[in-house]
């Protein structure tokens, strides 16, 4: 189906614009990456408020730290995959186990940042992020939900990585909807299984939804936009209600989304989990959907895992 | 610059001691701890949290206090000890250090224990996070007077100050840091380098060699000051110097030596994390106490 798109950089450097104008106690700091991820939008409007510390992650995420401790709301900008290997040292010890108030900003997450190549490519964040006690993981799904969730992030007490994207992205929502960090979204009803995706996955659930109606069958679609603390009741329930869950996002499928809704599921309610996301390996350059679609990603894929799922819950309750 | 009397300084060095012998006391009756990187910095210790910072122990989050980073979060038993001693928590809790249960970690956790600004242990945070605090407190996060502010908090706001390990400073974020505070021109912050010459399997000229060290700060943009770090008028005026050195981050090399006090541990790093044994404690509290004398 086709959709409006807009740029997930540029609407997160407006958000961030904004935020400034309403959080005054918002610093901006940057490891020298601030005209790839938007955020020298934020240091046109507030220059006084923009720190760049150089290409040196450690430094940037101890920088915001000493910004936290001292009463500030620090947003630590740079690529995704950084945070989550360069800098994690960092991460847990202040972040996590001293629970400094540090929001990271990881940009270019998945494989959006094609054309630089696996070298880039964001597929592990996810996983490393949630092991982590203390850490909130927070995925938008739409330029939409980008704006509306950036301010809850950043009012929300205690450490935030927030998953960015780099490319156009179409438009799910409208100013109707409102997040709230930890719960999950029904974005359409169904009852014979259910898709769990999260961030630029969801419009190829939608379209999966979309084509499996065609043939009779009901796919419930949720958006998973709080990865940790997950909405366990809400996974609960579509395990009861559907028996047969797909997960969906743009990472591997070791450690992110798929085992934390596998990790509910076998804890209380034993249904068939279909995980859709990049096989355990590195990836390649290429464009943006041709890598989606050749990687796990796509339409087919989700499909396939949705009929795999069904057959798994049908046969084995019979 | 201040002129420190005799009084004072026989008094500070008298509490290094005596923060040597509690640390000695609690590392062996834990049988778990750093000893040689706490005691090269006790007088450092000593002069920072019985003269120079602006703390106030009924209030660990006063916003308007100076702050020290203890970097080298390892020789904690000796933060936890003048922290203890200048009021923040009760003197009685030390003997809990490295129990179970208990408020003093195995390294410092902020949150758990007053008067602790951040965690460490991990080594090579303080400059950077010193350096992100020292900014803060330039924009003016910390200077809001209130009606519970000290007079003299609204005379200049808060210093940030780190404690260095020499060991430590092997680690590449501490330079990101260092380039970062002369960067942003922060005349607010200080590290002081507990220069002891000895990391946890030897030498650290043989380790990973870090000299010419003033140099090095120095090429960095730093405000360099090189003193005896058991020496303290020396400690005291170097301070002071530091905190009026305008728009550059200052560094005190201080000249240290490793398990200071106790001749079988002194420039020995098999004291680095080590703790001593029935025998070993009895002579070490005997050297200790006859320096007390």
């Amino acid at each position: 189906m086709k959709r409006e798109e807009i740029n997930m950089r540029l609407a997160y450097g407006e958000a961030l614009v904004e935020l400034g104008r309403t959080h005054p106690d918002v610093v901006v700091l940057s490891a020298d990456v601030s005209n790839s991820d938007h955020s020298f939008m934020f240091e046109q409007a507030y220059p006084e408020r923009f720190f760049n510390v150089g290409i040196a992650e450690p430094c940037l995420v101890d920088v915001a730290v000493g910004f936290a401790c001292s009463g500030k709301v620090p947003l630590a900008n740079t690529f995704s995959f950084l945070f989550a290997t360069r800098a994690l040292e960092m991460v847990r010890t202040h972040l996590c186990y001293g629970k400094a108030n540090v929001k990271l900003m990881g940009a270019y997450s998945g494989l959006s940042d094609s054309f630089d190549g696996p070298t880039h490519h964001s597929i592990t964040d996810l996983a490393i992020m949630r092991s982590l006690p203390n850490m909130t993981v927070v995925v938008p799904g739409d330029p939409v939900g980008l704006k509306k969730l950036l301010p809850l992030v950043v009012e929300w007490q205690g450490p935030v990585f927030f998953r960015l994207t780099r490319n156009e992205a179409p438009v799910l929502f409208d100013d109707r909807y409102e997040p709230r960090i930890g719960q999950a979204v029904t974005l359409r009803q169904g009852r014979h299984v259910t898709l769990i995706g999260m961030g630029m996955m969801l419009s190829r659930c939608l379209d999966t939804a979309e084509t499996l109606a065609a043939e009779g069958i009901e796919a419930r679609v949720i958006e998973m936009h709080t990865l940790k603390p997950l909405d366990v009741a809400c996974v609960q329930k579509a395990a009861t209600e559907t028996g047969a869950l797909v997960t969906v996002e743009e990472h591997s499928i070791v450690g992110g989304l798929g085992a934390a809704v596998a990790e509910v599921v076998t804890d209380s309610l034993p249904v068939p989990v279909k995980r859709v996301g990049i096989a355990d390996r590195f990836t390649e350059t290429g464009p943006y959907n041709d890598l989606l679609d050749n990687y796990g990603m796509s339409l087919d894929d989700i499909i396939a895992a949705a009929r795999n799922a069904i057959a798994a819950r049908d046969n084995s309750s019979r | 610059m201040h002129h420190y009397p005799e009084s004072l300084t026989r008094e500070l060095s008298a509490k290094a001691q005596q923060f040597r012998v509690q640390v000695l006391k609690m590392i062996y009756d834990s049988q778990s701890g750093h000893l040689g990187g706490a005691f090269s910095c006790a007088e450092i210790i000593a002069c920072l949290y019985f003269q120079h910072l602006r703390v106030d122990p009924s209030r660990p989050d006063w916003p308007q206090r100076d702050r020290l980073l203890f970097s080298k979060g390892h020789a904690c038993a000796m933060l936890y000890t003048a922290l203890a001693l200048r009021g923040f928590f009760p003197v009685d809790e030390l003997m809990t250090f490295r129990k179970f249960r208990s408020r003093l970690q195995g390294h410092p956790e902020p949150g758990k224990t007053p008067g602790v600004e951040v965690a460490a242990g991990p080594l090579g945070h303080g400059i950077a996070v010193g350096v992100g605090m020292a900014l803060a407190a330039r924009m003016g996060a910390d200077v809001k007077p209130s009606a519970q502010s000290a007079p003299s908090a609204l005379a200049s706001t808060s210093r940030v100050y780190v404690l260095l390990g020499d060991g430590e400073i092997n680690a590449g974020v501490i330079w990101e840091g260092a380039m970062s505070a002369a960067k942003f021109r922060l005349g607010n912050l200080t590290a002081i380098l507990d220069y002891n010459g000895i990391q946890q399997t030897g030498a650290t000229a043989d380790v990973m060699p870090t000299e010419p060290i003033a140099d090095k700060w120095a090429s960095f943009g730093w405000h360099v000051q090189e003193i005896h770090g058991h020496n303290v008028a020396e400690i005291l005026t170097a301070l002071d110097r530091a905190d009026e050195v305008h728009a550059r981050p200052s560094v005190i090399i201080a000249r240290t030596t490793k398990g200071k006090g106790v001749s079988f541990m002194e420039y020995d790093n098999r004291w680095h994390g080590m703790a001593p044994t029935e025998a070993q404690y009895q002579q070490a509290l005997r050297e200790l106490e006859e320096g007390l004398a």
